[in-house]
């Protein structure tokens, strides 16, 4: 069974906030889904976990109670301690025995916070409270994990601690949707979603986003920008052919994942139309 | 060519806690340098000490040649992560005030801020109130240019715009230091310098530091954890 969102619209006051939005999660992967602020991650993420009906368009979501979901602020109980939140959250479950207790152990111990067990959840560092907050909605093994940005300012190796979390879960078979603003955690994605200001600017997997770029990417050097829709990459200038013809001075380049998604902005933005 | 700024094998205790241990940087006209490292890796106190907002416990700082006082300040523009915007004003206020605070009163609002000139700040999507904060910090044409985390949260235009801002200051002359924990961000940058437990754990460009894996994040945490395994070697 193949989780997710289908061709879903949403309108918050006056915001559309998602317009016709496609989002799938399968058993077993991640999906990512990627945006500035204001891309729509959090709505969308809401709409697949039930917290918040679609005007239009369909959410597939497993029963409630094997859904795991961590919102991008809290998730924990910053007055309970690390192992009294863990406590709490499996009593809520119906969670005992060995196997629990196992379950649990392992848990501390991938997210490197067995040795915090009696800190209070409000005293942790961003990255311990985002590794537990993610570590209990893991605690009772759900179908469909969903967690909205676990590690937007959080450093890059409680970062890569989350990640090992996150793929740990979908490798014992969750559907797993995650957001985030970094491009590169969504470049290693099974599938990605592109979101801006509520629309699919792409999606698929990394692989079908970079070979879906349209036209030719060139690399020119700068100071002087290149003709055509172009962004700089370090010294250097990146341009956009949507035509395949590359101003002079450009080198074809193969392009990357980032330049994948600032085409597919440009392209939604209609820069480029005009050459 | 002259540091704009730099810091001369600089260490900072605490107490008992040493935060920044020998460390030397060096931020030149036209180069942008990126400043890595993990939480309490040592990055604030170090930018601290390079604007003079803290005294180094050994070592030597300067700022533009000498020490760095609060003339040496002015010539020095800074965003931190919240911008350092007013949120209930508007783009165009926010620019006047700024102006007229570095002395240059009616200076017009430049044309890449300027369709948001009657916009509250607050109400402005984040990409926007990078680019206002980025305008209003140029304004008083900075030489060196201390920005945290300059494009974190915004969609790739915004992104990409941001950092057609920042090279356009550095082909100007101006020295940029980056501190961040984004790779993308990292990637932009001419040379990166990594911290971990206060010291300089690893130095040279993205792609000399990301190795033969071509993984920068991969190579930073491996940096970051072999440090923290040895101190001393580090």
């Amino acid at each position: 069974m193949t989780w997710g969102l289908e061709n879903v619209s949403v309108t918050i006051g006056k915001t559309r906030a998602l317009d016709d939005v496609t989002v799938a999660v399968r058993p077993g992967r991640v999906t990512v889904v990627v945006g500035g602020d204001g891309a729509g991650k959090t709505t969308s993420l809401r709409v697949l976990a039930g917290l918040l009906a679609p005007d239009s368009g369909t959410a597939r979501r497993p029963a409630k109670e094997t859904i795991g979901y961590v919102p991008a602020t809290a998730g924990l109980y910053g007055d309970l301690t690390v192992a009294e939140n863990l406590d709490f959250t499996a009593r809520a479950y119906g969670l005992s025995g060995a196997g629990h207790a196992r379950r649990e152990d392992r848990i501390l111990d991938r997210t490197g916070l067995a040795g915090a067990r009696r800190r209070l959840g409000g005293q942790l560092s961003g990255g311990m409270k985002r590794k537990l907050a993610t570590g209990m909605a893991l605690l009772h093994a759900p179908e469909l994990l969903i967690i909205d940005e676990p590690t937007t300012g959080v450093d890059p190796v409680s970062r890569v601690e989350l990640w090992k979390l996150i793929t740990g879960a979908a490798a014992e078979g969750a559907a797993v949707a995650v957001s985030t603003t970094y491009m590169n955690e969504a470049a290693r994605a099974d599938q990605v979603v592109l979101l801006e200001a509520g629309r699919e600017l792409a999606g698929g997997s990394p692989d079908d986003i970079l070979r879906r770029v349209p036209g030719a990417v060139g690399t020119a050097p700068g100071p002087q920008r290149p003709e055509g829709p172009s962004w700089r990459r370090g010294v250097n200038w990146r341009v956009w052919a949507k035509d395949g013809r590359l101003p002079p001075g450009a080198a074809r380049v193969e392009p990357d994942f980032e330049d994948a998604v600032v085409v597919a902005a440009l392209a939604a933005s209609g820069e480029g139309t005009a050459s | 060519m002259t540091a704009l700024a730099e810091a001369r094998g600089v260490t900072r205790r605490f107490g008992s806690f040493t935060a920044v241990s020998g460390v030397d940087l060096a931020v030149s006209p036209g180069e942008v340098v990126g400043l890595l490292g993990g939480n309490g890796a040592g990055k604030t106190t170090l930018i601290r000490m390079l604007l003079g907002l803290l005294r180094p416990s050994d070592g030597d700082i300067r700022l533009f040649g000498g020490p760095p006082g609060r003339a040496a300040r002015k010539r020095v523009g800074y965003v931190p992560q919240s911008l350092g915007l007013y949120e209930g004003l508007t783009v165009a206020e926010n620019w006047s005030f700024t102006t007229a605070a570095f002395g240059r009163a009616g200076v017009p609002v430049p044309d890449r801020i300027a369709p948001w000139a009657r916009d509250l700040v607050g109400g402005l999507p984040l990409g926007a109130q990078r680019q206002v904060a980025f305008a209003v910090v140029l304004s008083h044409q900075p030489e060196l240019l201390v920005l945290d985390e300059p494009t974190s949260g915004t969609g790739p235009l915004a992104s990409a715009r941001l950092w057609e801002d920042i090279r356009a200051a550095a082909d100007g002359g101006a020295g940029i230091l980056v501190t961040t924990h984004n790779m993308e961000e990292a990637r932009q940058c001419d040379r990166l310098v990594v911290m971990a437990g206060g010291r300089v754990a690893a130095s040279g460009t993205a792609e000399a530091i990301a190795g033969p894996a071509a993984d920068l994040e991969e190579a930073f945490v491996e940096i970051v954890t072999r440090s923290g395994s040895r101190p001393a070697g580090a």
